[in-house]
């Protein structure tokens, strides 16, 4: 079968190609260059992504597969980084992996790749499909290592692209994996993971948005309205976020408060884009039970009576029970069993049960 | 069988030059710059090789200069005359929108250091008229780079004509001749230029081996300081293996320069007429006429360029987009965009070029090949994600 591999100069992908060609499959890398690496780049080392353009196509060369790199900043632009930077001028704390996965690798990429008689796009994304030939769906699955596992941004695939789609690292732990990558003496094979958002550089998304859209300074207030401080934008906040409020010692002395809860530290409980405040007070107020989510893709099929599942809200967060309700519209509305500590808008909710994906929607 | 119709980007050595290259190595190892039997032995190489190389463009040995290949000449060029030329007070370069970037990165260069430069646009077939180049002369112009042939459509700039405009205002005239030297007939003295860049490996020598004629008397700064090489105009040892196969690629290609020509464009117009009546949606772009015989440029209607590249390499037919020297991706083509050519054209392009090995069994290969390749990518242009 001729496969299509995205690329990405990382040990997953690269030990994902490695496995399919191995297993004798026509493999075909491709790398998507995603944003300018050429104009202006005098400083040479500054870049780490061009580099990771060139570690795929050694690792290509090391399999003997034909390598590719494609391009596109333009897509990549329009689809992921221009939807980044408004979600958090809306307020809203984007999940930019989910719509790569969903917009471009097995949207824009997949067409490519069929354009190329490719029957399949694989990646190395810590998951798994599996065909359930009673319904005729594709089921997707957590990744074995619970611990890796990237379910949570694949939930917004469609049957159709799941169809297509291709895991070989879904059913290995991390540590087989790079052991893999040892043994196939693959250049990648010590390279660290990533662990920042691919187009944001040294991990500073608050400057990123900032050049991307107007300052606009705002306030803190606090649960009663009471202002507290200036701030510099609500981009610059995120649901739950605690450090870098500045606050504190802005905080005016409270009439009848206790010096006790005045030392309380506070948190980002949410963000008002109309009036650009930051609502701030303690974690106890973080705490939810329900939220709504909106554009729901159902894959495992749209039920048609609420269900029980355990529903994850954010990527590093231990799925929690809960009753989902579809709302009609691709909207669903999820009560949880026990309170859950920020619920942040533009983040996924998912919705699981055991270690299959039944679907998700985008927390409102 | 894989095709290889990319010859503008490189192509493979002719036998004699491999086994001229071989030879030197196994046999010469002197320094040209040495003394001694083994320096005189490798001196003879190099020389044997100017001759070559002289003949090759009509030039006088003595105005032949060896470099690391067409890069170097180019920058050696520009930057020679710039410097050799500002002291007395000529601050601006010229140069048409189509160049090879070897030209308009050392132009962009020199303009962050306080030259002025002026690029000549082109019209739609691609070449750059000598009075668009008279208006972009200023009194104080140093040079004037005009290159020779086109590396991406291929079309033939006159040369001579802009030459004359050049000297008129006592300017030097620069042409990068890469893609015409060893291809069709070129001679200094017809195109009255000072100074030409010329590399092996675009007629059948080898990569990192070039030259830069500088006509007799020209004043030009060496770019490479070092030692007295290449009579104090080149300075570093030279590459003497890859020198002897550059002169023997050179004396190959003027043995049979015009009956390579008649074939080989007989081969391109068979390719090119074969995919103009095969494919639906498909045009030359650039003149046809004034044109090396060995290249051909063709649109393909709502076909990305990149992914019928990828889709030809697939059926083992290599072919290119234009300039293969940026990132290995791909740009819309300075060149197509300097022609005035609509975005979609500059990104449905694909160049085919050919050269000593191509054979009409692979020009017909690949015009039977492409129909499928394009009509598949066609139906999927555009195609929404179903949901």
């Amino acid at each position: 079968m001729r496969i299509v591999v995205a690329m990405s100069g990382g040990v997953d992908s690269s030990v994902a190609a490695a496995l399919l060609a191995e297993q004798g499959h026509d493999v075909i890398g491709l790398s998507m260059q995603l944003y300018d690496q050429s104009e202006g780049q005098t400083t040479f080392g500054s870049c780490c992504s061009i580099d990771d353009l060139h570690d795929a196509r050694r690792v290509a060369a090391a399999i003997d597969i034909p390598h590719y790199i494609l391009n596109f900043e333009r897509r990549f632009d329009e689809q992921v980084v221009s939807n980044f930077v408004q979600e958090y001028a809306a307020g809203r704390t984007p999940l930019p992996c989910a719509r790569c996965n969903s917009d471009l690798k097995f949207a824009a990429l997949a067409d490519r790749a069929r354009g190329f008689g490719a029957d399949a796009v694989a990646t190395g994304h810590y998951a798994r499909v599996e065909r359930d030939e009673a319904t005729g769906r594709t089921r997707l699955m957590r990744g074995i290592d619970a611990s890796k596992d990237q379910s949570y941004f694949l939930f917004s695939l469609t049957q159709e692209q799941l169809a297509h789609a291709v895991f070989p690292v879904g059913d290995r732990p991390k540590d087989a994996v790079r052991e893999y990558a040892r043994t196939r003496r693959l250049p990648v094979a010590e390279k660290p993971d990533s662990q920042e958002i691919c187009f944001i550089p040294d991990h500073d998304y608050r400057s990123f948005v900032g050049k991307n859209v107007p300052s606009r300074q705002g306030v803190f207030v606090d649960e009663q309205g009471q202002v507290l401080g200036t701030h510099d934008g609500i981009h610059r906040f995120t649901v739950g976020q605690r450090k870098g409020l500045s606050v504190a010692a802005q905080r005016p002395g409270r009439r009848n408060g206790s010096a006790a809860s005045d030392a309380a530290p506070l948190y980002v409980l949410s963000l008002r884009p109309s009036d650009q405040q930051v609502v701030v007070g303690p974690r106890s107020s973080l705490e939810r039970t329900t939220l709504t989510a909106s554009g729901v893709n159902w894959i495992a099929g749209e039920p048609d009576r609420p269900l029980r599942a355990r529903v994850q809200i954010r990527h590093r967060h231990q799925a929690a029970a809960a009753a989902v309700r579809a709302l009609g519209d691709a909207r669903v509305e999820v009560a949880f069993d026990a309170p859950q500590i920020a619920i942040t808008p533009g983040q996924a909710a998912v919705f699981y049960d055991g270690n299959v994906v039944l679907g998700g929607g985008w927390i409102d | 069988m894989r095709v290889y119709f990319d010859y503008n980007a490189t192509t493979p050595l002719a036998p004699e030059v491999l086994d001229a290259i071989a030879r030197v190595n196994r046999e010469i190892f002197g320094n040209a710059s040495s003394v001694h039997h083994f320096g005189q032995q490798a001196k003879a190489v190099v020389d044997e090789a100017r001759s070559a190389v002289a003949s090759l463009v009509n030039a006088d040995p003595s105005e032949i200069v060896f470099t690391s290949g067409g890069t170097e000449s180019d920058n050696f060029a520009i930057r020679g005359a710039a410097e050799a030329l500002e002291p007395g007070g000529r601050r601006h370069l010229v140069a048409s929108a189509i160049e090879h970037e070897a030209v308009l990165n050392t132009l962009k260069a020199l303009a962050r250091r306080g030259w002025r430069t002026t690029l000549v646009p082109v019209d739609q077939s691609g070449i750059a008229s000598p009075d668009r180049v008279r208006e972009a002369i200023a009194p104080d112009t140093a040079l004037v780079s005009v290159m020779h042939a086109n590396n991406e459509i291929g079309t033939i700039q006159p040369i001579a004509e802009i030459s004359a405009i050049a000297h008129e205002s006592g300017a030097l005239m620069h042409t990068d001749a890469v893609q015409s030297a060893g291809k069709i007939g070129v001679d200094v003295r017809a195109l009255a230029v000072d100074l030409l860049s010329l590399s092996a490996h675009k007629f059948n020598g080898p990569k990192g081996a070039g030259a830069l004629f500088i006509k007799r008397g020209t004043r030009l700064q060496p770019t490479m300081t070092g030692g007295k090489h290449e009579r104090n105009r080149r300075a570093g040892t030279e590459n003497v293996a890859a020198i002897a196969g550059l002169g023997v690629a050179a004396r190959l290609a003027a043995a049979k320069i015009e009956r390579e020509a008649e074939r080989i464009g007989t081969l391109r117009d068979r390719l090119e007429g074969g995919i103009l009546s095969a494919v639906p949606g498909t045009a030359v772009n650039g003149a046809r006429e004034a044109r090396v015989p060995n290249t051909t440029n063709i649109s393909f209607d709502r076909v990305e360029a990149e992914s019928l590249l990828i889709a030809l390499d697939l059926e083992g037919i290599a072919v290119s987009t234009g300039s293969a020297c940026s990132s290995g991706t791909l740009e819309p083509s300075h060149v197509l965009k300097a022609m005035g050519l609509p975005v979609h054209r500059t990104q449905n392009s694909l160049r085919f070029s050919l050269g000593m090995f191509s054979s009409e069994a692979e020009v017909d290969q690949v015009v039977a090949v492409l129909p499928r390749l394009v009509e598949k990518l066609r139906g999927l242009t555009r195609k929404p994600v179903s949901a």
